[in-house]
């Protein structure tokens, strides 16, 4: 169930952490390899709990990304934890190549995803990762909107077979599921039904644009909102559902190339016909600035998602 | 583990200096070079040292074995082949679609490997994960790795090289394959290496420096190392001519990535017949 507007927020590395724990004490081969920043990532806790399903391999993600694969090829179910620009660029080829490749039993999970290491400036804002690995074969590549879609979608991750990038924010986010929603990885979540347009989001918009839902239904506009966490496999059904209604707006915090905007352009070039329009980064770096700001110089905001579903319509 | 005699062995080593030459020349591609000098080790692993069952590729007791210098793939096949890990006549196909024996070495397409390699300076990060899983488990089996001299030239070899002190490998056993060429030359003059032994030995490794072509030399430092139960990774040190067992190949860069025409193929089955001389 999806309460709105929440009463509540939390960054959903954290929600990584306190799952990936919990996961951790009933599975003795998931192992978790930090790269010096647990803390951050939340992983603290299940390095304090469980040290001996627990690696931390210094500031070498490189060397760490190696070390999973060969983990996973005695049984282990690593997960590789670190911020998205590292775990996503930093280590890119050895998971191509050790990983991807051998279709080993690896995940990447990254906090730090898009603009929401905010005030850490351009450097550590990750608006690449996602297309990167959706580029990779074999690999499956999510950002859950909110706490509690965050702790299902890991432990959904943690019991498929094959490499998965699972991608988390820094900054709070409002708790907008309820913990006794389900998810499925690659089945797109319908938070509304609707047949004048479709707005489909991911991750950290997945909030803005329910505000956004909120003010064009008031409108008179009728809206299908989808949570679509996973951008690779899309779920063409539900983009297909989309195409019918003939009018798409896409939102995520990712570049505007190669992300969830992509991923739905691509089912709609391919197998139908509608007009769809891309919300996200504009293909530029960020700088040091409050999450919101910069959420506004990327057009990533409720104003902007109401204007362009209603030129749509 | 086997008990084959050093004679034995020798000849063992002789056979898989021919398959591989064999294959490089059939598919008129591949590297016959780095093959050659890693013949030695490769034979005193797979038909001595290392617990394996080739009817069970996957066996989870096995010793481990990481080519991480993949491109000399053509060696590990041919022990692969003789060993009856796949059909002796698929070394035939080296490079061939549907193949096995794929360029580099594929854990998807030929048993026996035990993780695809291929891209440098990565699949030794990969051993010390296979270890790593080895002493969380309680597992006695052992992790080895082989290196060349060029690839230690990555950056990431030397983050691999201290988690496995940090994490007490002393089920990891590195070689290092110092044939002193890479592609584009001496490696003295591409990338100066300094002295390897000194550099695993700072990193906290237990080091030694052999003959790589003795096989009683690695027989001996491996029964040596292996027995050492003492929380230390080690790293055998290896010198080697690239090339070994064909006159012409031997310390010539050109022999890295090349294959024999009729005739030097030829010439080299003929050196290669009757092994090293010693």
């Amino acid at each position: 169930m999806i309460t709105y507007p929440a009463t509540d927020s939390k960054p959903t590395r954290q929600a990584f952490g306190d799952e990936i724990t919990e996961l951790g004490k009933n599975n003795q081969d998931i192992v978790v390899v930090d790269m010096d920043i647990s803390k951050s990532c939340k992983t603290d806790k299940f390095a304090k709990e469980l040290p001996d399903q627990h690696l931390n391999v210094g500031i070498a993600e490189q060397g760490g990304a190696g070390v999973a694969a060969g983990m996973a090829t005695a049984g282990k179910i690593p997960f590789l934890s670190t911020y998205a620009v590292f775990g996503s660029m930093r280590m890119a080829e050895q998971v191509r190549q050790e990983t991807c490749y051998p279709f080993l039993n690896v995940k990447i999970a990254c906090s730090h995803g898009g603009l929401t290491p905010a005030n850490d400036g351009g450097s550590h804002q990750a608006i690449e990762d996602m297309g990167i690995y959706s580029s990779m074969p074999n690999m499956t590549v999510i950002m859950p909107a909110d706490y509690h879609s965050t702790r299902k979608l890991v432990k959904e991750a943690s019991e498929i077979y094959g490499p998965v990038y699972l991608r988390f924010t820094r900054e709070k986010v409002p708790m907008i599921y309820d913990e006794n929603e389900e998810f499925t990885i690659g089945k797109a979540n319908k938070i509304q039904s609707g047949n004048d347009v479709a707005i489909i989001a991911n991750g950290d918009t997945v909030s803005i644009a329910l505000e956004a839902t909120k003010q064009l239904t008031d409108q008179g506009i009728s809206v299908q909102l989808l949570d679509m966490h996973t951008i690779k496999p899309i779920d063409r059904e539900a983009v297909q559902e989309c195409m019918d209604i003939g009018n798409i707006v896409t939102v995520e915090d990712h570049n505007i190339i190669n992300g969830l905007g992509s991923a739905v352009s691509n089912v709609v070039a391919e197998e139908g016909n509608a007009r769809v329009r891309k919300i996200g980064v504009q293909d530029q770096f960020g700088e040091s600035a409050p999450y919101e700001k910069l959420l506004e110089l990327n057009g990533i905001t409720v104003d902007n998602i109401v204007r362009k579903a209603k030129e749509l319509v | 583990m086997s008990h084959p005699t050093i004679e034995e062995l020798k000849q063992q080593a002789a056979e898989l200096r021919k398959t591989a030459v064999t294959m490089v020349y059939k598919a008129q591609s591949g590297h016959p070079g780095g093959s050659l000098s890693a013949a030695d080790i490769i034979t005193s692993l797979y038909f001595k040292e290392m617990n394996i069952d080739p009817a069970n590729p996957d066996w989870e007791d096995r010793d481990r074995f990481v080519l991480s210098k993949g491109h000399v793939a053509p060696i590990q096949y041919s022990a692969l082949a003789h060993l009856g890990y796949v059909p002796f006549e698929e070394i035939h196909r080296l490079r061939e679609y549907k193949s096995p024996f794929q360029g580099h070495p594929d854990s998807k397409k030929c048993p026996g490997i035990d993780i695809s390699t291929g891209s440098l300076g990565q699949g030794f990060s990969c051993a010390v994960g296979m270890a790593i899983a080895g002493k969380m488990d309680n597992k006695d089996y052992r992790s080895f790795a082989l290196l060349g001299d060029g690839e230690i030239q990555e950056g990431q070899i030397w983050e691999a090289a201290q988690t496995a002190v940090k994490q007490k490998l002393d089920n990891l056993i590195a070689f290092v394959d110092d044939n002193r060429l890479q592609i584009d030359g001496p490696t003295e003059e591409i990338m100066p290496n300094q002295d390897i032994e000194k550099k695993f030995e700072s990193f906290g490794f237990q080091t030694k420096r052999i003959n790589g072509h003795s096989i009683e030399e690695i027989i001996r430092t491996l029964d040596e190392f292996t027995q050492e139960k003492n929380g230390v990774p080690k790293c055998i040190v290896c010198d080697t001519v690239k090339g070994k067992g064909v006159s012409f190949m031997e310390d010539v860069v050109a022999w890295h990535g090349k294959a024999p025409n009729d005739e030097e193929y030829q010439a080299a089955l003929a050196e290669l017949e009757g092994g090293l001389e010693s």
